[in-house]
């Protein structure tokens, strides 16, 4: 019997580009809802889903123009912020970032890239999300900066509080310590990976601390998570590497995947490890930490593939890994799996 | 969002053309002086030192339309001539195949492997001429010294705005399966036995076959001790038939590819179809339409004013020299595909229409060359140029 079977698909307004870690997913358990967001060029397509199926809202958010208008902006990223206080969604682009309720209703806040006046060899946009903590977004732009964000409890106040220059070569993925495990006290919040693999440990605070630099082997790391102080790392050879976050012990290597992988995911409760490539394979994994002999261990559970298709996102729905969604490039719909 | 995107588009577009173009004239028995003329001077405007200078400037890709437009001109580069409907369908084919092969290449940075495959068709084309030869080497100068040196990140951002460029375009086309003739006799069998394009136009991504070059066929966790020793080798089933890596190929200029992505597909006596499958309904049109429509257009104009300002058309306007090509069998069957294409399909090129408007940018009168002081049209160049002041009127 197959670990997941497939569930009955969501249909998209437009196809997914071929983008890192292009789906969004934020369950709204008090409404029984769950959002989703996929990004086609220049548009953020939303879908809102009732857990009972029966219902689908659809709304479409459009990057930013400048003033001056240009050239389209092309969207790199769109991901959910859940903050202690509120939920905020932010789309990043060629020209800035953009952050909205939840919903897409409202746009509460827009910040402008320096973007040069004739384009430049070197791209200009803004790629890796993530809320961290109590009160912290941060985005990363193709210089290697990342940007620190404040945000109030409520309200359109947000600052810009401080710009982590670390990495030097364009920043890929960002995510939270997700272990979300009250009384355990995990000294990383936070790991920024880049063009170059090389990945950073953080913690938050009014000046954010690296804690470590782990280096890379010149392969893209185009998507990472951080749970129970380790961090997982996925490349553009179709490895992924686990690594313990303050000391860069190298825990685990996977060759896991035959093509470029686009997305990771974890499920914090369960341990379960999302990864889907473009090879069209997604794969779940189990990850077991032993704290006393500091060991992690790996093991393989299930495979997906979605045939003739380039994956380019793929999350859990829910913190023990019961379903996971998946797009792909060309793709107008949201595949869904749900445990068997 | 890479800005560097626009040359390898431009010369893998423009050696596909030329693959359909050689076929076609050769199926279409044009005597050897004339086809010759026409490779020859389509490829010398390619490859005009002026035009290149703007096109590896660091800019965005253009508008389907706008690419579009510079490919007509190219085509119309010598003496032959072309229907809409052949047109489009060579555009269609051009498009598709290389929409392919950016799919199908194994590590983004292999997309450099398939434009020096083009490149070495295009020397080939011409290696009988040697000052259009010079032209084409320097090319290759051009790439090795703006790409070789990108890191993987930087050639996926670049195969990433290609496939933006390309999405939601499932036109089928049968020649893809022509494919099956380029390999090995050992191969064939595999490729006999897979498609390469689905009946609703979607391509066939096999899961089987070499792994990329750098990476490792999956199936192996190793985990290690604090002190960096292996501690236990766990194997898993990775659901795919696959093999390890093939050699690299080289980015020199003159060496091995390895990869046959990008090399010539057609043959010459196997005619070429395309199909209109059933459209997406999710059209690339739906949200690609610009909300503001003027200046956008504007600034795109400009680009490809100063774009074509460097094209510089051979003036060759001899009705006596001059033939038509069909990329479709019979002429009443491109009359028919004319008629019959959907309209979410057409690339919004207006219609050859001449005009007698006054209203053009200077520079834009330069480029046409043939338009005398009075505003009149010259009679040998009944098509050229026009498409850009019909644009310009539209808008």
């Amino acid at each position: 019997i197959s670990m997941y079977h497939k569930e009955k698909s969501i249909q998209v307004k437009n196809s997914a580009s071929a983008l890192y870690n292009n789906l969004g997913v934020l369950r709204i358990a008090p409404r029984h809802l769950t959002y989703f967001t996929v990004v086609h060029a220049n548009v953020v397509n939303m879908v809102s889903a009732s857990w009972d199926g029966l219902n689908y809202s659809h709304r479409q958010l459009q990057s930013k123009e400048p003033n001056v208008a240009t050239s389209t902006s092309l969207i790199m990223q769109a991901a959910f912020c859940p903050l202690p206080s509120r939920d905020l969604l932010v789309v990043t682009s060629q020209k800035g970032i953009q952050m909205y309720e939840s919903d897409g209703s409202i746009m509460v806040y827009w910040h402008a890239l320096d973007t040069p006046e004739t384009p430049t060899a070197q791209a200009v946009f803004a790629r890796g999300i993530s809320a961290v903590r109590e009160s912290y977004i941060c985005v990363g732009v193709s210089s290697g900066a990342i940007l620190v964000f404040d945000v109030p409890i409520k309200g359109s106040n947000i600052t810009l509080s401080e710009v982590l220059k670390e990495h030097k070569e364009s920043i890929t993925d960002i995510a939270p310590e997700c272990s979300g495990q009250p009384g355990m006290e995990c000294i990383a919040d936070l790991v920024s990976a880049d063009d170059g693999g090389n990945l950073c440990v953080w913690k938050s605070g009014e000046d954010f601390q690296l804690l470590n630099n782990i280096p890379g082997f010149d392969m893209s790391c185009s998507s990472v998570k951080l749970w129970k102080g380790t961090v997982v790392a996925g490349y553009g050879t179709g490895q992924i590497h686990l690594y313990e976050a303050v000391t860069g012990i190298l825990h685990a290597e996977i060759n896991a995947h035959a093509r470029w992988i686009y997305s990771l995911d974890i499920a914090p409760f369960s341990g379960l490890l999302l990864s889907a490539a473009e090879d069209s394979l997604v794969r779940v994994w189990h990850l077991t930490m032993t704290p006393e002999t500091n060991s992690v261990e790996v093991a393989h559970l299930h495979n997906e593939c979605v045939t003739d298709t380039q994956i380019c996102g793929a999350k859990f729905c829910d913190g023990d890994g019961y379903a996971f969604a998946v797009t792909g490039y060309d793709l107008s719909e949201i595949i869904r799996y749900t445990q068997s | 969002m890479s800005s560097r995107t626009l040359p390898l588009l431009f010369i893998n577009l423009g050696g596909e053309m030329l693959y359909i173009l050689d076929q076609r004239l050769r199926a279409q028995n044009i005597p050897a002086d004339k086809a010759k003329k026409v490779m020859n001077d389509i490829i010398t405007t390619m490859f005009n030192k002026k035009f290149l200078e703007e096109l590896f400037k660091p800019q965005e890709l253009y508008s389907k339309k706008a690419l579009r437009t510079v490919f007509d001109r190219l085509a119309h580069a010598s003496i032959m001539r072309l229907n809409q409907a052949s047109m489009d369908k060579l555009y269609d084919l051009m498009t598709m195949a290389f929409k392919y092969q950016v799919l199908l290449c194994p590590r983004p940075k292999d997309i450099l492997l398939i434009s020096f495959n083009h490149m070495d068709a295009i020397k080939d084309f011409v290696k009988d001429t040697p000052s259009i030869l010079s032209q084409v080497d320097e090319t290759y100068q051009q790439l090795i010294e703006m790409y070789t040196t990108l890191c993987s990140g930087e050639f996926q951002l670049i195969r990433q705005t290609l496939l933006i460029f390309f999405q939601d375009m499932h036109i089928r086309v049968s020649a893809l399966c022509c494919l099956l003739l380029c390999f090995p006799l050992c191969q064939v069998s595999i490729f006999l036995k897979d498609k390469v394009q689905n009946s609703n136009g979607r391509f066939v991504l096999p899961t089987s076959g070499p792994v990329p070059y750098g990476t490792q066929v999956p199936g192996l966790i190793r985990m290690f001790s604090c002190t960096g020793e292996e501690v236990t080798r766990l194997q898993f089933n990775n659901g795919g038939n696959y093999t390890a890596a093939l050699r690299e190929g080289s980015f020199e200029i003159f060496r091995d590819r390895v990869t046959k992505l990008g090399t010539n597909m057609y043959s010459v006596s196997r005619p070429v179809e395309t199909h209109m499958s059933g459209t997406s309904k999710n059209s690339a049109q739906h949200t690609k339409v610009n909300t503001a429509p003027n200046p956008l257009a504007k600034e795109e104009l400009n680009l490809l004013a100063k774009l074509m300002g460097g094209l510089e058309v051979p003036k060759s306007g001899n009705a006596d020299n001059g033939f038509r090509v069909n990329l479709f069998n019979t002429d009443e069957e491109e009359e028919e595909a004319l008629i019959s294409r959907p309209g979410d399909l057409s690339y919004g090129v207006i219609n050859i229409q001449a005009t007698k408007d006054q209203q053009v940018n200077a520079e834009l009168a330069k480029i046409m060359g043939e338009f005398t002081e009075s505003g009149e049209q010259s009679p040998s160049s009944s098509s050229k140029g026009d498409d850009l002041l019909a644009m310009m009127d539209g808008l």
